[in-house]
């Protein structure tokens, strides 16, 4: 069976061009790259040229980017800096709808600090943006560091990076940006862009899993979150995990050349996906700004289904895909992100990502426009909301549930 | 992923007695699409009191529908009385095992066939008499009392797995562990901490409704509004402001300034008032 992998924003298939370059890494040219030989030296220089790959992706100074060990690490590194260089500031403002990555930590700061913290959550509105206004009146003196996410993994809805920094800037409080969903896939320029710290994840751009960047702009305070060696100039202990970075930089590289793509030829394949999935299944609503969104991503909600049921169903014909519901999360309500957006209980457990790469084809997309509907239809059958008088209404919930 | 047995996929791709029955002698219906599982199961009797006939209809997860399917399986056949005796465990069994977090489904199939044979007699619902305790998903003192007894429950995290209850915002969670407690007939512990901020939710509801009603509310209502607790999370008060003060462009001011003060000094100076949507 053929795997119809439309999983994109949980990981990339790492490319066969990025594995090329990675090999002799694990093989002749295993030196340290700290090392006081020639040997070593060589691959030194790779990591270098692999850090100045990178940097030209973001518009960054290569000096600007420590290597990490996954975007998780470089959103941890970036707020607990923050939070070390302004110990008298406690108040953070992020977003309802942002990853673990950055949400629990949030959340968990009193535990692992001792202090206390003031957390803003910015709502969104019921197309998951942000309300730009909400976020000025939220910041104050006694704010350490904004973190708000370029675009979501579960919707693709980008928020106003570019104003948000700047209006952080303007009252002199720390930005950080988890750009992990929107690096490669949409342009970034970080001379145009007044951020402090932004987090990228190899594995979202068709490098390998366990390889991240935090860039940190020159003259923002930094204070170290793994400590040990000199490495990284002292700002990130550990012997660099060198095949990955080199793999990093020419992902980066293609990233930059298949941008282009990426916002035509994806983007179509994606509407094309989308707008058959909306016309040809009834009560199958759209999550997340039809427009300002990532060009591989779509989220769609099918009311009175069950989207474990879906997943399950799809994974028999070997599509991959993922979904907010309740039952996939191991919890008992439906993602974060689609309870922050008010997506009504009927269709918030129906929910569907398909986020699509440059690798998806138009054959697979109308295979999934052949697999899917039918799906839905067979499970509706089986549903006891699923009546025929069922038009256009979203069904009432007798439960009280805390989600709202 | 989840561990799924054969047996279960088997019942989830290939759903046994799937559809209504028309005059059917018991229907049971239970759950809601807010929960994000619901089922609804019919059987007919033949003359001799046997279940002849069983279909259901189910909105849920694998586990759902493949418990769902089981159930009717199981009870197909056999007279009534036998049907009663059928548990959450048994349900589980036949399908070779559920992942423990899913156990809720296999609970969900026995309520029915409870409330199906409830439906029959013309008797009023034995598990829903009780006081709902857990208000996120409906679950009432008797369901968690069974649910322990039955299935030798230990913690909380199981009571959540087996029904739902304290799976969502996790407000019931006192409730459940004194249960727990009742039920293991274990005594409280005597010695009561009393530090505050290590107020147990439900006090702080109670503290927090106090300063609402005894100071926040009058003052409002003399602007022409009023103030709502729409939950407590930790140190988050989600209120909502209603009337004057709900279109009024200040309230974020008369959130922070005045409700959030009151709040702080006079239940626990951590707490966080956020309006809700
Ligand atoms: C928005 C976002 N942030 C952070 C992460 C975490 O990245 P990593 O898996 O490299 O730790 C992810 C990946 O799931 C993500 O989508
Ligand atoms: S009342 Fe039980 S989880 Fe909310």
């Amino acid at each position: 069976m053929n795997t119809v992998y439309m999983d994109n924003n949980a990981t990339t298939r790492v490319a066969p061009e990025v594995v090329e370059v990675m090999l002799p890494y694990y093989s002749d040219l295993y030196g340290n790259p700290s090392s006081m030989h020639t040997f070593g030296g060589q691959v030194g220089r790779a990591v270098e040229e692999a850090r100045g790959r990178i940097a030209s992706l973001l518009g960054a100074r290569p000096d600007e980017l420590i290597f990490t060990s996954c975007g998780t690490e470089s959103d941890s590194t970036a707020i607990l800096s923050a939070l070390q260089s302004f110990p008298e500031k406690r108040h953070i403002v992020t977003t309802r709808v942002e990853h673990p990555a950055v949400k629990n930590l949030c959340e968990s700061l009193d535990k692992l600090t001792g202090h206390k913290h003031r957390i803003t959550q910015l709502p969104v509105n019921s197309d998951g943006t942000l309300d730009l206004a909400l976020y000025e009146e939220s910041l104050s003196d006694e704010t350490a560091i904004v973190s708000a996410m370029w675009a979501n993994n579960e919707t693709g809805v980008i928020f106003p990076i570019k104003e948000m920094a700047e209006i952080a800037k303007s009252r002199g409080i720390l930005f950080h940006t988890d750009a992990v969903q929107a690096v490669g896939k949409i342009p970034i320029n970080l001379s145009q862009v007044p951020i402090d710290f932004l987090s990228l994840s190899g594995h979202k751009l068709h490098a390998p899993k366990g390889i991240g960047v935090l860039y940190v702009r020159k003259g923002t305070p930094f204070v170290p979150f793994i400590i040990g060696g000199h490495q990284e100039h002292g700002r990130r202990g550990g012997t660099e995990n060198v095949a990955s970075i080199v793999g990093l930089g020419k992902a980066c590289d293609m990233a930059a050349k298949q941008m282009q793509d990426e916002n035509t030829r994806v983007k179509a394949l994606r509407d094309k996906l989308e707008d058959g999935l909306l016309a040809s299944i009834p009560h199958a609503l759209l999550n997340g700004h039809k427009t300002l969104r990532l060009p591989n991503t779509t989220n769609i909600s099918f009311e009175y289904v069950e989207g474990e049921a879906i997943l399950l169903h799809l994974d028999r014909f070997g599509i991959c895909a993922s979904s907010g519901s309740a039952c996939t999360s191991g919890s008992l309500e439906p993602s974060h992100v689609m309870r922050a957006m008010g997506v009504p209980f009927t269709a918030a457990h129906g929910s569907i990502r398909l986020s699509l790469s440059v690798y998806n084809t138009e054959a697979e997309v109308d295979f999934v426009l052949e697999k899917l509907p039918p799906v839905i239809a067979q499970l509706r059958e089986m549903s006891p909301f699923w009546k025929s008088e069922h038009k256009g209404k979203i069904g009432s919930s007798q439960c009280k549930c805390s989600c709202s | 992923m989840w561990e799924y047995t054969d047996k279960v996929r088997d019942h989830f791709m290939n759903p046994r007695n799937v559809g209504e029955i028309e005059n059917a002698d018991g229907i049971g219906e239970v759950g809601s699409l807010a929960c994000g599982d619901a089922l609804t199961l019919y059987f007919k009797l033949d003359d001799t009191g046997k279940i002849a006939d069983a279909k259901f209809k189910t909105f849920g997860c694998a586990s759902a529908i493949a418990s769902s399917s089981a159930l009717t399986e199981m009870i197909k056949g056999i007279p009534l009385e036998e049907a009663e005796k059928i548990t959450n465990q048994d349900i589980a069994e036949y399908l070779g095992g559920l992942p423990k977090e899913k156990m809720h489904c296999s609970v969900m199939g026995r309520e029915a066939l409870e409330a199906a044979i409830a439906y029959y007699r013309g008797i009023p619902l034995p598990m829903a008499e009780g006081e709902v305790v857990c208000e996120c998903f409906g679950v009432t003192d008797l369901e968690v009392k069974r649910a322990i007894e039955e299935n030798k429950l230990q913690t909380v995290e199981e009571i959540t797995n087996f029904t739902k209850a304290g799976g969502g915002c996790g407000k019931c969670i006192p409730r459940l562990e004194e249960i727990l407690r009742e039920v293991r007939h274990e005594a409280k512990p005597l010695i009561l901490d009393q530090r505050p901020g290590r107020l147990t939710t439900l006090q702080k509801i109670k503290r927090i409704e106090e300063v609402l009603e005894r100071e926040v509310r009058p003052a409002l209502r003399k602007d022409g509004g009023d103030i709502e607790l729409i939950d407590v999370d930790g140190d988050f008060v989600i209120v909502s402001l209603r009337g004057a003060c709900g279109t009024c462009k200040k309230s974020q001011t008369t959130l922070k300034e005045y409700v959030e003060k009151k709040l702080r000094e006079q239940v626990l100076d951590t707490l966080i008032v956020e309006e809700g949507k």
